[in-house]
């Protein structure tokens, strides 16, 4: 601290090296207990870092030995042969049911976690919204293995009956279906991931809906709104940002579920145009099925297919924060 | 088209708690009233009783009669969407829809019920944007939204909203405690031309707007913090103010308490 | 109603006819009859008589109330309608995971299970139990919050006291994207790790991915809880000279202890249940191994999966009793976590 002030002509005396020390003191840097602790906390960020930068580093390493031996295509070879040689795998069911098995539980699960969500900030009665909310948030808690124990004994016996009315009615589309196979098909996954994520997207969805202010609500009542109206005009604008991040965070947990879906898929290497029979695979299911007879270049072959994955929940988790963010600008220009 | 409203025996209730007790007075058309009184006295409460904004708040109860030239708001069968329609309310904070253009924040009120053409809604928000005396300086950003205005214009934005449907009364809660001193001024020139065609309640907590723009004056009271409000007298503004006839009133007013 | 329609001799602006207070009550009641009643005739199953009934509750409300009160207070109703039919339908399935895992579970769940482990008894026999689950799950877990609790509480007490610019930047983000890492991802990353130490699974791997998964979420909730004291404390405290670390030490932290004990003891719960990054690292096992540091060990979750492979009525039953103990621990720590918030929440000064 004395060479800075030294660099200048003028010698000030006395106040200016103390006016540092204070500076230096404030931000807490000088004294050794300061120092140690300082050094502590942010050690702690920076391991972080190293953990995000190693993740990346050793998965892409250990990814780049597989495909360099892999004779076919990454992206579009339908199979996943590693124990043979020359070995072929391919990545295109595994993102296809990850992607549409993930869209099923968002068109089922978000409408119904939003309009829960209005139920237990507008239309239950008090006494009753206090105590599912809390219920809510206990179920949230309950391991993915437990949904996926109950969706393999429970849910996958029940979907006989709607599986036969959507096939009778809709099966001329193609996508409905159904050859009487078991029905562990993509479609139970999505119904059983929609029951999973739906009580993390209702009580984010809550919490939004609550934070709309009272004098927005009272604008539209005092025009004579009816209480749809209400929240068509203030509380759905309010809290559609919110809507939209929590459930990026719902798909997050869609995207990367293993055990759910390990457990209720009967999967095999095929796209299937009807979502009714059994088939196809997600990242995650076939990392956790594939794993115990993989041999180390198949575990390999399973890190890069990991290495995807965990790209794409990065990209929906960056666009969820990118809509927080902007939200928070947009309200504090309000302010 | 102003209406008359008509209190008689009006009780509100928080929960059990009685926020104001059996108040009984007669609200002229085409007139400004003004409510004063001290903090928690319930005159905000009492206005919310009149376009059954009250029993929105959880616990919110009324007792007594409301008349809406001869019909009553509490009675059987009457719909609350209805009458908050027929009696509109301008807050004490202005609050525009932030996610709606001015244009659209005019037309909110309209488009709930629908069947207009868009020359029509155009007309009307013209109308209604030049009577809050808000034309002139919005006409050229009609698209922007509403929260980009400044406080006083906010409020004036509000005011229109609410006229837009054409209300029989209009409820002002403390409309310029939020503003500075010009933006009051506009509003008070407003409420003065507003007069010839609404009915227009006004809770206020400064007594020199109450003389400025009321033609009758109500002061409220309480007599002790937990105790229900009344209504200590209503009056010609120029009576209350210069020679009120209780006691109570005089000393609020010259500064003796509250 | 026609009543009072007959009373009221003008037109009033104010009075639109409205529907009685009971009528949504009927229509439930007659829409939940007519389903049972073409149900029962076609043979169709309880879930579709749900249906039915649902669909037919909208569409009556619908147009009734559109005939009688009008179009928008009919739009309001099937709005209320549909939040209530949503929200019943949810409570569906909720209801049954819970239900079903007390009731399958409690079959077999008692000291015996609790004191047992797989060693001597094959998957498709009777018997056995998740001790050595229970040791592996607590000893995973436990070590998993030995590592990640001090490194995210510490990382909070950068952000929140101490960081400002590039860096603290980047950490607040990247703990962001590390709370959406699948859990399967962080079991592979130990495993690339492993593969090229050339390692055998054990229960530390396993609790190394725990911890990678238990870090975000211990930096968010501190954070969070820090953020809750206010700065007049820190000020008066730095006030009377005492050095930063110390104010942190002694009065930040004792503030908000309780909020942050609350949110290590909700991830300490998230991570009990995880089971793919167990499945890739730990291994699972049948008998029972003390050491973490050595050897496959078994963990609570792992076992429930492990049995409903095997796949027949005993190991089932095991799964659901396995469940069970596992929803009691995640579910009992979530409650003492919550009580001890609203124990020790901090007093804001508003």
């Amino acid at each position: 601290m004395d060479t800075s002030t030294q660099i200048t002509d003028a010698p000030p005396p006395v106040p200016q090296p103390n006016l540092a020390e204070l500076k230096r003191n404030a931000r807490g840097a000088t004294r050794p207990g300061d120092r140690i602790f300082l050094g502590l906390s942010r050690g702690s960020g920076i391991f972080l870092l190293v953990i995000m930068a190693a993740i990346a580093v050793f998965l892409t390493y250990r990814a780049s030995l597989a495909l360099s031996k892999n004779h076919g295509n990454f992206l579009t070879t339908f199979e996943w042969n590693t124990n043979v040689t020359p070995p072929s795998f391919g990545i295109a069911v595994l993102a296809f049911g990850t992607v549409v098995s993930s869209i099923i539980a968002m068109v089922l699960a978000v409408p119904v976690a939003v309009a829960i969500a209005l139920f237990l900030t507008h239309y239950a009665p008090r006494r009753l919204a206090g105590p599912i909310a809390y219920v809510v948030d206990l179920l949230a808690a309950v391991p993915s293995i437990v949904y996926g124990l109950w969706g393999a004994l429970i849910l996958v016996p029940h979907m006989t009956g709607l599986f036969g009315w959507l096939n009778d009615f809709f099966g001329w589309t193609g996508i409905f279906s159904w050859d009487q196979g078991a029905p562990r098909s993509l479609l139970t996954v999505g119904i059983l991931l929609a029951i999973m994520i739906l009580p993390i997207i209702t009580n984010v969805s809550r919490e939004v809906f609550r934070q709309v202010p009272q004098m927005h609500e009272e604008a539209a009542l005092a025009l004579g709104a009816t209480r749809w109206e209400v929240i068509r005009m203030s509380v759905l604008p309010f809290g559609r940002s919110g809507v939209i991040s929590a459930s990026m965070l719902g798909l997050g947990r869609a995207l990367g579920e293993t055990m759910a879906v390990a457990t209720v898929l009967s999967p095999d290497f095929l796209i299937h145009g009807s979502l009714l029979n059994p088939g196809g695979g997600t990242f995650a299911q076939n990392i956790a099925s594939k794993f115990s007879e993989a041999t180390e270049f198949g575990r390999d072959a399973l890190i890069a297919s990991g290495l995807v994955l965990f790209v794409i929940t990065l990209v929906v988790n960056g666009a969820a924060r990118m809509i927080i963010a902007r939200r928070k600008e947009y309200s504090g220009a309000n302010a | 088209m102003a209406k008359r409203i008509d209190v008689s025996g009006l009780t509100a209730f928080y929960g059990s708690h009685k926020a104001i007790e059996d108040i009984s007075m007669t609200v002229e058309p085409r007139s400004v009233t003004a409510f004063i009184g001290p903090s928690g006295c319930g005159k905000s409460t009492f206005l919310r009783t009149l376009n059954r904004m009250h029993e929105v708040t959880s616990g919110g109860r009324v007792e007594g009669k409301v008349l809406l030239d001869d019909e009553d708001l509490y009675g059987p069968g009457i719909d609350p969407v209805a009458v908050r329609r027929e009696v509109g309310m301008v807050f004490q904070r202005p609050n525009p829809f932030p996610t709606m253009s001015i244009f659209d924040n005019v037309a909110a009120g309209l488009r709930l019920n629908g069947g207009y053409k868009k020359s029509e809604l155009g007309d009307i928000v013209e109308k209604s944007l030049k009577g809050a005396n808000l034309w002139n300086e919005v006409k050229d950003r009609l698209n922007k939204p509403g929260s980009g205005l400044s406080g006083g214009q906010q409020q004036r934005l509000c005011i229109a909203r609410a006229i837009a449907v054409e209300p029989k009364v209009l409820l002002m809660d403390e409309p310029c405690s939020a503003l500075d001193p010009i933006s009051t001024l506009a509003i008070e020139d407003l409420i003065g031309e507003l007069k010839e065609r609404f009915t227009i309640v006004i809770v206020t907590h400064n007594m020199q707007q109450a003389a400025r723009v009321s033609d009758r004056t109500a002061f409220f009271n309480l007599a002790a913090v937990g105790q229900p409000g009344k209504l200590i007298e209503i009056d010609d503004t120029e009576r209350i103010f210069s020679n009120p006839s209780v006691q109570a009133t005089e000393d609020y007013i010259s500064g003796r308490f509250g | 109603m026609s009543n009072a329609v007959i009373a009221e001799k003008r037109p009033s602006t104010l009075r639109g006819a409205s529907l009685p207070k009971w009528s949504p009550w009927a229509i439930a009641a007659g829409s939940v009859a007519v389903a049972v009643a073409v149900g029962a005739g076609t043979g169709l199953t309880k879930v579709q008589w749900g249906l039915i009934s649902g669909l037919l509750f909208l569409a009556a409300t619908y147009g009734i109330a559109a005939k009688v009160e009008g179009r928008r207070q009919a739009k309001d109703r099937i709005a209320t309608g549909l939040v209530w039919v949503a929200f019943l339908v949810a409570l569906v399935p909720l209801i049954s995971l819970v239900w079903v895992t007390v009731v399958r579970g409690i079959k077999v769940l008692d000291v015996y299970f609790l004191t047992h482990s797989m060693g001597l008894v094959a998957d498709s026999q009777p018997g056995g139990g998740i001790y050595h689950a229970i040791i592996g799950s607590l000893e995973q877990v436990g070590l998993a919050t030995l590592i990640a609790a001090p490194i995210g509480v510490l990382t909070a007490i950068y952000l929140v006291e101490y960081g400002r610019g590039r860096l603290a930047q980047a950490v607040t983000f990247f703990v962001d994207v590390m709370t959406g890492v699948p859990s399967i991802v962080a079991g592979l990353f130990i495993l690339s790790l492993m593969l090229i130490f050339d390692m055998q699974p054990f229960g530390f791997a396993g609790s190394m991915a725990l911890a990678i998964l238990m870090m975000p979420v211990v930096v968010r909730s501190t954070e969070e809880m820090l953020k809750l004291v206010p700065n007049e404390l820190r000020e008066a405290s730095l006030a009377l000279g005492v050095p930063k670390w110390r104010t942190i030490l002694k009065v930040v932290l004792p503030t908000s202890i309780g909020g942050i004990t609350t949110g290590i003891m909700l991830a300490v719960a998230r991570i009990a249940g995880e089971t793919a990054p167990v499945l890739l690292l730990v291994f699972g096992n049948r008998f029972i191994n003390n050491n973490p540091f050595e050897g496959p060990q078994q963990s609570l979750p792992l076992y429930v999966y492990q049995q409903y492979a095997a796949g027949n009525e005993y190991a089932y039953d095991r799964a659901w009793a396995a469940s069970l103990a596992l929803i009691a621990f995640v579910m009992i720590l979530n409650l003492v976590a919550r009580a001890i918030a609203r124990w020790k929440a901090p007093k804001t000064g508003r």
